[in-house]
């Protein structure tokens, strides 16, 4: 046993080899009555809490109260965000329904009782500790390889050097040392402190910042660190654009566009393009009637008349039937296309109602191209003759069912 | 047994007695020794290449990944109607992989199994690992990067918060508990055995940061009382909390009305394909490792034959789940359902539905024999097999559910451009280069808990008891 008296003392060590060995020596040093003392060993050994009459650690119950304080505020921070602070409508569902947020609750739950046990052990057991005197005595660094040591600290009430080492000898120790006080060797080295302390500092630079932009206002543009759409190249009116390989931004008009006014002059077909002829609407097709586009004007007629005029023309289709129900003083019936007035009116007025629009209805001519509304002019007209149709007309061979 | 008499003696005594799971000298010291002599000492020529190599592919990996921000998600093969393709394949994947780890490390200790203390260290390095490698995934799948705070309920500049009622917001919070909790697992685990570093440690740079990590541990029993209980507990938190997250994430795929998608029996098969594939990379990583490191005698047989018997168990447990799918699309009477699963395995991706099953389900029956079990090739390349498998499964799920929408107009064969093949493999990159690093600066095995399985911990070791 090293007697040195120059340093104030910390305690004594005494070294054992076998978990035996550190067990008998825990129920004697317990029996003794000192209460500042600890044993060492390289892994937990079973039965030495109750050697040395350590009592149930409370962890557990700060991980519960963590664990329900994470679960409640996990259930708490969706309701206010989702229900409260900005509501997600959609297909009417509630605004607060909890069986959708048992997960993130649970989550919750268990991230804060997780945190709550590691930090709390790690408090409970006086760590991280930068300096241990202990670790001043050569051997006591085999007691995380393979010896097992009993530590008695000089601050305990029993604490007498000579009893206390003789104690200790007699439990059956290999060996018996005395371990001194640090000196200013306990702190960590300045170099070390400083680089700590200057990643904190650097650490809190962002958040100073965002700090600082969110209380100040600025009258220049926000920076842009990733721009996004916020500068999209977009086309001025008579400006150069390296969009197009002619550096044109205004892009001439598609070849063959011509105005309206210089029809003629370019030999265009009035009656085609607009159903006039002059001031009047022409009543033959300006174009070829055949099997062909009366299809195609069927099959037009389906997709764009049918849903206010009817399959049948009669203005009783689904938009028209819906509208009667839903705005029955504001809606304007489509028209029956088999009443007289209809039956008899120009087939270039046809194509002119079609093309610009009439009353409720607007004008196809963007949809629906030329030849097509001629199509739809021609369907219309058989149409008409079949609703208006009597037996006689039948073809012979067909079979009236 | 039905028979005893048919067992051989050598059997017998394995059945009554089986062998100490330290091999060889089993004193403290030399367990001591044989972990830390990896971190001290050169590492062998092999650990050098193969660390050179994962950083080569973790470099194509970050190249991968600039290319993509700069340019945008259309440099991968996901367009519609495959919208997820492989980021999401990836992502399940890697978050999989990384179940094995707590199960080994939190399940297997609340069973007080105790032969999970020679691998349980190296399966949470690999949990960890692995969940890096996955959360990258849906992280550059958002597209905008650098908007990915808006998952987070942090209050931003749209005065939006996120949609509580997404399971991909769950998939979010579910991700991160599980790496932070790991990691908390980990590194508390850790702590013990990183002390022992120190105090061996004989250069001052090596002492002063295996001590700063070792936070002053000096095994003082009161610390170990509270950090034994501790332990117990996040066992206890880490076990439902691995079965949520991969239960979450198959509810990314069930709580959507997507044939294929939309079933209840994906929580468990997302669950027991995850223990699978995980299991498979343990001894992936544990088969070279052993061998590299001179762990042999900590890493034993004994340890791989258990792991082979759990991959041979939920192999069938997915082949079960596979088998189950079929019989309820055709027992529920929806013909949509039905069309998603004949068009699984008979569609256009049959090859890699078949892929998946012959890895999955066929390759390790092989198991069933015990010569097998405690081959080291025999289990190393069905491991592989099995990653494979595991792999497609993913791919199987995400893309064939897709591929063949409702409207068939929209059908489209999903094809992966080269960035999606330098992705996949760059995210092993990623994965090798931590796992290597890890291997090499910090204990493989959990030294303190490996003593503990040993007579040497324990009063009276001489009696037969």
């Amino acid at each position: 046993m090293s007697n040195n008296s120059s340093a104030e003392l910390h305690g004594i060590i005494a070294e054992y080899h076998t978990v035996e060995e550190i067990l008998a020596a825990a129920e004697t040093v317990r029996e003794a009555g000192y209460t500042r003392w600890d044993c060492h060993t390289p892994m937990p050994v079973h039965g030495l809490d109750r050697a040395m009459g350590v009592r149930e650690t409370r962890l557990p119950w700060v991980v519960l109260i963590a664990g329900l304080t994470g679960g409640g505020l996990g259930v708490l921070m969706q309701w206010w965000m989702n229900a409260i602070d900005y509501n997600y409508r959609i297909s009417g569902k509630p605004d607060w329904s909890l069986p959708a947020n048992i997960p993130v609750a649970f989550e919750t739950t268990v991230l804060f009782a997780a945190f709550a046990a590691f930090f709390a052990m790690w408090i409970a057991n006086g760590l991280p500790r930068w300096f241990n005197p202990l670790s001043r005595n050569a051997r006591f660094a085999r007691a995380t390889d393979d010896r097992f040591f009993v530590a008695i600290q000089a601050s305990d009430p029993m604490f007498d050097q000579d009893a206390t080492a003789a104690m200790l000898s007699s439990s059956g120790a290999h060996a018996v040392e005395t371990v001194e006080e640090p000196d200013e060797t306990s702190r960590p080295p300045a170099v070390f402190r400083g680089a700590v302390w200057s990643l904190v500092s650097l650490a809190m630079l962002p958040l100073f910042l965002v700090a600082m932009a969110r209380y100040n206002t600025s009258d220049k543009p926000r920076v842009h660190l990733v721009p996004d759409m916020d500068f999209a190249k977009r086309i001025k009116a008579q400006a150069v654009s390296d969009l197009f390989a002619d550096g044109r931004g205004t892009r001439p008009p598609v070849a063959g566009t011509f105005a309206l006014e210089d029809m003629e002059a370019v030999g265009a077909d009035p009656a085609y393009y607009t159903g006039k002829l002059g001031d009047s609407f022409v009543t033959d097709f300006p174009l070829e009637v055949t099997p062909e586009l009366m299809q195609r004007g069927q099959e037009r007629f389906g997709i764009y008349c049918a849903v206010c005029h009817g399959d049948d023309g009669r203005g009783k289709g689904m938009v028209a039937q819906r509208a009667a129900v839903l705005s029955p003083a504001t809606w304007v019936a489509p028209t029956d296309l088999h009443t007289q007035p209809v039956v008899d009116l120009a087939s270039g007025q046809l194509f002119d109602s079609i093309s610009n629009g009439v009353r409720n209805m607007p004008g196809y001519s963007s949809q629906i191209s030329y030849q097509d509304r001629w199509a739809i002019v021609l369907y219309t007209r058989a149409l008409q003759r079949s609703q208006a149709a009597s037996a006689q007309d039948i073809p012979e061979g067909v079979n009236l069912r | 047994m039905a028979n005893t008499a048919e067992l051989t003696h050598a059997e017998l005594d394995n059945i009554i007695d089986p062998p100490a799971l330290v091999q060889g000298k089993d004193d403290l010291a030399s367990i001591t020794d044989t972990v830390c002599n990896v971190a001290e000492n050169k590492p062998p020529r092999a650990w050098y290449i193969a660390f050179l190599i994962s950083l080569g592919v973790l470099g194509m990996l970050g190249a991968s990944i600039v290319y993509l921000v700069i340019t945008g998600v259309g440099v991968w093969g996901n367009n519609q109607p495959v919208a997820w393709g492989w980021p999401i394949v990836n992502f399940v994947f890697w978050v999989g992989i990384g179940h094995a780890g707590t199960l080994i490390s939190a399940v297997l200790y609340l069973f007080r199994q105790g032969w999970r203390t020679g691998i349980n260290r190296f399966a949470e390095a690999m949990t960890i690992f692995a969940v890096i490698c996955a959360g990258m995934f849906p992280a550059i799948h958002v597209g905008r990067i650098w908007v990915i705070y808006w998952v987070f309920p942090i209050p931003n500049q749209m005065a939006l918060w996120p949609n509580f009622r997404s399971p991909l917001l769950w998939d979010v919070f579910a991700v991160s508990t599980y790496f932070s909790v790991s990691l908390l697992f980990w590194y508390m685990g850790m702590v013990p055995d990183l002390a022992s570093l120190r105090d061996r440690a004989k250069k001052k740079m090596s002492r002063l940061l295996y001590g700063i990590f070792a936070l002053g541990w000096t095994g003082a029993n009161r610390q170990w009382h509270r950090y034994e209980r501790v332990y117990l507990l996040l066992a206890a938190l880490a076990t439902p909390l691995v079965l949520s997250v991969h239960s979450v994430v198959s509810f990314d795929f069930a709580t959507s009305q997507l044939p294929g998608w939309h079933t209840t029996i994906l929580p468990p098969y997302f669950v027991a394909g995850a223990i699978f594939s995980g299991f498979a990379m343990v001894v992936t990583l544990a088969v070279p490792a052993r061998a590299l490191f001179g762990l042999r005698n900590l890493i034993t047989m004994r340890h791989l034959e258990l792991m082979n018997k759990v991959i041979l168990a939920t192999g069938l447990m997915v082949g079960y789940a596979y088998a189950m799918e079929f019989f309820i699309s055709w027992y529920s009477g929806n013909k949509y359902e039905g069309f998603a699963f004949v068009n699984r395995a008979f569609g256009s991706y049959a090859w890699a539905y078949w892929i998946m099953v012959s890895c999955n389900v066929l390759v390790p029956q092989i198991f069933w024999f015990k010569r097998f079990r405690r081959s080291i090739p025999v289990m190393f390349v069905i491991s592989i097999f099995v990653n494979i498998g595991m792999w497609f499964e993913r791919f199987v799920i995400v893309v064939t559910s897709l591929n063949r929408d409702f409207l068939p107009s929209s059908w489209h064969y999903f094809s992966p451009t080269y960035v999606d093949f330098a992705t996949l493999i760059g995210s092993f990159g990623l994965f090798l280069t931590l796992f290597l690093l890890f291997c090499r600066f910090l204990p493989q095995v959990a030294i303190a808990e490996v003593k503990l399985q040993t007579p040497h911990a324990h009063a009276h070791h001489g009696d037969d008891h």
